[in-house]
C-alpha cells in the first residue's frame, strides 16, 4: 500500500483541466471510495490508470485491486460492497460482456456498484470507438444507466450515481455511460468541489441488515425454486420503481449543496420552447447536435434536442408531457438492435413504447448514427432534422435511417 | 374412456431416477398402443440428481390431444389416479428439494385413487408410516425390495415392467393388460420382463383403506411469504447458534445442541437411521465430527444422540465409529417416530438395550448402493420367490439364471 498522505485541505472548489476519465477518478477521491477494481481495455482503462495514479501518488486510499479478468473485476467489487464497502468499477465493449455474469447477479442481490462503461463498440471488428450497445446490453437486469455529456458531469453524475445507488430504497447497481474517445479522452475545464460538500451530500454507505459479517450472520444467493424467483423479481421491479423519486431527491440536494442546477435530473432540454419538432439523442452527441441547432436556429427552423441522461429508469411520463409538445421527434441512436421493430435503434423503439399511451403522440422517425465512433457531423443533423420536419407534415417515415453511411 | 388419467411416481433421487422414468414412459407407451396419447415427465423443480431425495414422475394418458392439452396446462397434475411408491419408506411423506413442508404420500390422490407401494412390509405395517386421508382410497402392494435402479447403476429386478402390470390390474380403463405386454416387447424386446409384467398382474394384493386411517401426526407446514414480508437482497438470516440443553434424568444442564431449521428438515430423504448403543460408547466424537448435516447432539453427559429432524440417514456415522455396533444403521421403515434415543436409553437402560438388540436385527436391504458382498445375489433370490421371473442377465452367485422358471413359480 501506498504511504498516504495528509490529504491537501481545499478551501474552496478548485478548477482543474481534466479528461472524463480523470473526472470519474476524481470523483472516487472525493467519495473516499474503499474498494476499485480494475482490468485494462480502452477506453475505461484510462480511469483505471488515473486511479492508480492517485493511489500511488498517496492522495487516495483504497484497496486498488487489478483482477485477472472483468468477470473477477466484477465480482470482487460484488463482494466487497456485499460487506458494506463504497465500490467502483468499470469496463468497456467486450470487456463489459466478459463480465456479464457478474452483471446479472449483482441487481438481484441489490449491491450499490457504481460502474463507469466508457462506451466502446462490440467486437467484431475490434474497433476502439463509440456505440452504446454495451451498457445497454444490461438495461432489463435492474441496472440503472445514466448518459454523460461533459466532464464535469461525468464528476457530478458519479457522486450523485453513489447517493442514489446506495440509499437503502434503492440498492441498485448503476452504469455511467462515457462515450469513448469524445469524453474520456478530451479534457475541459472542471469545477472540483471541497471534500465538506462531497461528505454532506453523500452519507456513509450503510448497508444495514443485508451486511454480510460476522455480527449480522446472512446467506446470500441460495438456490431457489419456483416458490421464490417471482417474488425476488418484484422486489427488484419495486426499487427500479422508487429509483426516480430518489433521483429527483438526490440532484435537489446536489443543487442545494454544490450549487450546481442539472433542472430536470432525467433529461436536458435545448432550444425546445418553442420549438416545432426535436431530436432526442444520448451522450456527447449533443455538441454537433446543438451546433447545428444554433445555425438551423438562425434560418428560422424551429428545432430542439432532448439529450437523455437516465435511460434507466425511463423518464416515461416525463417524456410523455415533453415529447407530445412537438410535431414530430427524431431519435438519434448511437447503437443498434437488429431484427428489432422498425429495425430500429434502442433509444428508438424505448420512446415509441413511452409514447404509445401519450394523449399526444408526434411521428417518431428512427435514425441510427455515429456508430463505432464515426463522427455526428453538422450536416448529418441537418439531414435528421430535414427528415423529422418532413414526417411534422405528415411524411410517412416509419422506416429507420442510416444517417452518414456510405453507400 | 372418456377422460384423462394421471399417474405420478414418487422415486428417490438418483438411486431410482431410471426406474421413474421406465414407469412413465411405459405407461405412455402402452396406452399409445391402444390409439391413447400420452406425456411423460419429471417434475422440473425436483432435483433428481441429488442422493435421495424425493422426486416425482408423472404420465398423462388420454383418449385424445385436446383432453391431454386440458391436463397438461399445469406445472403439475393436482389430483391423480393412481401415486406409485416405489420405496415404502417415502410413504412418510415427500419433501422434495422442490418445496417445503412435508407432503403426506397420498395428498395428490383422488378419492377412490390407488396408492402403489413397492414393499416387503404387510399393509398394517405401511400404514404406520401413511398419513390419513379424508376419503376412502385402495392401497396395493407389489411385493418387492424397494428397487435401485437408478441413474449411474440400473439393477434390472423388473420392478418397472411389474408396476406396469399391477396398474393394468388396477386400472384397466386406462391402459390394459395386453397394450402393456406390447409395449414391453415393443420398449425392451424381452418376453421375461413382458411375464414378470403379466405374473405381477396376477398378484396385485389391493386392501380398501377408510377415510380416517393412519397416522394422525399433522404434517409440517411452511408457509410462503408474500414478496414485501421477504428478506431483500436474495439473503436469508443463518441459523442461530445451537446451546446447552437439560438431561432430563439428572437435571444438569451442559453438553451441545446445534440449531436447525425449522424450514428444512429432510429427513424424508432418510431410508435408514443410526441407532445408538450408548453402553458401549467411547466418546471419541468421530460420529459428531463428520456427520454432514451436523445432527448430533453431545448430550451433557458427553454422549452423541442423532437428531432425527436434521439426520438424512447418510450411514457416515456407522462407517466412522470405531466400536463394533456401536452405531448402526437400520431400515427407516422400523420406526414410526424421531425420538431421541438418548432419552429413551435415559428412562430405561434395560429396555433400551431390548429395543436396541431387536433393531439392528433390521439390516437395511436397500437403496443407497450395496451394503455388503453378496447383497445382489440375496436379493435376486428373494425378488424372484416374490414374482419377479429372471431376466438371465445376470450370473447370480454362481446360478445358471437361464434356467429360471418364467412365470410359473
Amino acid at each position: 500500500m501506498a504511504q498516504v498522505r495528509e490529504p491537501e485541505v481545499a478551501l474552496a472548489d478548485t478548477e482543474a483541466l481534466i479528461s472524463g476519465s480523470e473526472a470519474i477518478a476524481v470523483a472516487c477521491k472525493l467519495a473516499d471510495v474503499d474498494v476499485i477494481t480494475a482490468y485494462p481495455i480502452r477506453p475505461y482503462d484510462t480511469v483505471m490508470q488515473y486511479v492508480a495514479k492517485l493511489v500511488s501518488n498517496g492522495e487516495m486510499d483504497c484497496e486498488y485491486i487489478v483482477a485477472e479478468s472483468e468477470h473477477s473485476q466484477f465480482e470482487i467489487v460484488k463482494h466487497a460492497s456485499a460487506v458494506g464497502a463504497r465500490v467502483f468499477v468499470g469496463s468497456s465493449g467486450v470487456g463489459w460482456m466478459y463480465a456479464f455474469e457478474a452483471l446479472t447477479v449483482t441487481p438481484g442481490l441489490r449491491i450499490p456498484m457504481v460502474a463507469m462503461v466508457g462506451n466502446r463498440a462490440l467486437d467484431d471488428p475490434g474497433a476502439f470507438g463509440v456505440e452504446h450497445n454495451d451498457a445497454l446490453a444490461v438495461r432489463d437486469l435492474g441496472w440503472m444507466l445514466v448518459w454523460v455529456d461533459t466532464a464535469q458531469e461525468a464528476l457530478d453524475t458519479a457522486l450523485l450515481a453513489w447517493r442514489i445507488a446506495e440509499d437503502r430504497r434503492i440498492f441498485l447497481p448503476c452504469a455511467i455511460g462515457c462515450d469513448g474517445a469524445f469524453l474520456t479522452h478530451s479534457q475541459s475545464m472542471v469545477k472540483i468541489p471541497i471534500p465538506e460538500k462531497v461528505k454532506e451530500f453523500l452519507p456513509r454507505y450503510d448497508r444495514g441488515d443485508l451486511r454480510l459479517h460476522p455480527d449480522n450472520p446472512i446467506t446470500i444467493a441460495p438456490q431457489a425454486n419456483e416458490d421464490w424467483v417471482m417474488e425476488i423479481r418484484k422486489q427488484n421491479d419495486a426499487a427500479s420503481r422508487r429509483a426516480p423519486g430518489v433521483i429527483t431527491e438526490a440532484y435537489a440536494d446536489f443543487e442545494r449543496i454544490f450549487g450546481r442546477k442539472y433542472g430536470n435530473p432525467f433529461f436536458e432540454e435545448y432550444e425546445t420552447d418553442d420549438a416545432d419538432v426535436v431530436l432526442l439523442g444520448m451522450g456527447t452527441m449533443s455538441m454537433p447536435v446543438k451546433v447545428a441547432i444554433r445555425k438551423m436556429r438562425k434560418e428560422g427552423k424551429k428545432v430542439g434536442f432532448v439529450r437523455l441522461r437516465w435511460f434507466r429508469p425511463f423518464p416515461t411520463e416525463a417524456l410523455q408531457a415533453t415529447l407530445g409538445r412537438f410535431k414530430a421527434v427524431g431519435v438519434i441512436d448511437r447503437d443498434y438492435s437488429f431484427g428489432s421493430p422498425y429495425f430500429s435503434g434502442v433509444v428508438a423503439n424505448e420512446v415509441r413504447t413511452a409514447m404509445y399511451s401519450a394523449e399526444k403522440r408526434p411521428p417518431v422517425v428512427g435514425f441510427i448514427c455515429g456508430l463505432g465512433g464515426r463522427e455526428v457531423t453538422v450536416p448529418a443533423v441537418r439531414e435528421m432534422t430535414e427528415m423529422t420536419f418532413r414526417a411534422a407534415s405528415g411524411e410517412r417515415l416509419t422506416d429507420t435511417y442510416w444517417i452518414g453511411l456510405r453507400e | 374412456m372418456n377422460r384423462s388419467y394421471a399417474v405420478e411416481i414418487v422415486y428417490r433421487g438418483i438411486f431410482q431416477k431410471t426406474l421413474a422414468k421406465h414407469i412413465s414412459r411405459g405407461l405412455v407407451l402402452a396406452a399409445s398402443k391402444e390409439g391413447k396419447t400420452g406425456i411423460s415427465f419429471g417434475r422440473y423443480g425436483d432435483s433428481p440428481e441429488r442422493n435421495g431425495i424425493p422426486a416425482k414422475n408423472f404420465a398423462i394418458v388420454a383418449p385424445d390431444e385436446e383432453t391431454l392439452e386440458e391436463s397438461m396446462a399445469q406445472y403439475e397434475p393436482k389430483h391423480v389416479d393412481v401415486t406409485i411408491s416405489v420405496d415404502d419408506t417415502l410413504c412418510k411423506g415427500v419433501e422434495s428439494w422442490a418445496w417445503y413442508g412435508l407432503q403426506p404420500i397420498n395428498r395428490l390422490l383422488n378419492p377412490g385413487g390407488h396408492l402403489i407401494v413397492t414393499s416387503m412390509l404387510g399393509f398394517d405395517d405401511l400404514l404406520k408410516m401413511i398419513h390419513v386421508k379424508d376419503a376412502p382410497y385402495n392401497l396395493a402392494t407389489l411385493r418387492a425390495i424397494p428397487s435401485f435402479s437408478g441413474l449411474w447403476v440400473y439393477k434390472d429386478d423388473h420392478t418397472d415392467v411389474r408396476l406396469l402390470g399391477t396398474i393394468a390390474r388396477l386400472v384397466p380403463e386406462m391402459v390394459s393388460l395386453k397394450a402393456i405386454e406390447q409395449a414391453i416387447l415393443d420398449e425392451w424386446n424381452d418376453e421375461l420382463k413382458m411375464l414378470s409384467a403379466r405374473k405381477a398382474y396376477e398378484r396385485v394384493e389391493v386392501t380398501e383403506v377408510p377415510s380416517g386411517v393412519g397416522v394422525t401426526d399433522t404434517p409440517y407446514e411452511f408457509v410462503l411469504p408474500g414478496w414485501k414480508e421477504m428478506r431483500e437482497g436474495v439473503t436469508i438470516r443463518s441459523i442461530e447458534m445451537g446451546g446447552t440443553f437439560t438431561d432430563p434424568e439428572s437435571g444438569k444442564t451442559g453438553g451441545y445442541r446445534p440449531a436447525t431449521n425449522p424450514y428444512f428438515k429432510k429427513f424424508s430423504t432418510r431410508t435408514m437411521r443410526p441407532v445408538v448403543d450408548f453402553d458401549t460408547c467411547v466418546k471419541c466424537t468421530l460420529c459428531w465430527l463428520q456427520c454432514p448435516d451436523s445432527c448430533f447432539d453431545v448430550t451433557p453427559d458427553g454422549l452423541y444422540d442423532a437428531r432425527m429432524e436434521s439426520c438424512c440417514g447418510c450411514g457416515v456415522c456407522e462407517a466412522v465409529c470405531p466400536v463394533d455396533k456401536c452405531i448402526t444403521m437400520v431400515n427407516e421403515s422400523e420406526f414410526t417416530d424421531n425420538a431421541s434415543q438418548w432419552e429413551m436409553w435415559k428412562a430405561d437402560k434395560t429396555g433400551y438395550k431390548t429395543w436396541l438388540t431387536e433393531k439392528i436385527q433390521h439390516r437395511p436391504d436397500r437403496s443407497h448402493g450395496f451394503r455388503f458382498r453378496g447383497q445382489y445375489a440375496e436379493q435376486i433370490q428373494v425378488m424372484s420367490a416374490v414374482g419377479m421371473t429372471k431376466s438371465g442377465n445376470e450370473k447370480v452367485g454362481g446360478e445358471d439364471t437361464t434356467e429360471a422358471s418364467a412365470g410359473g413359480d
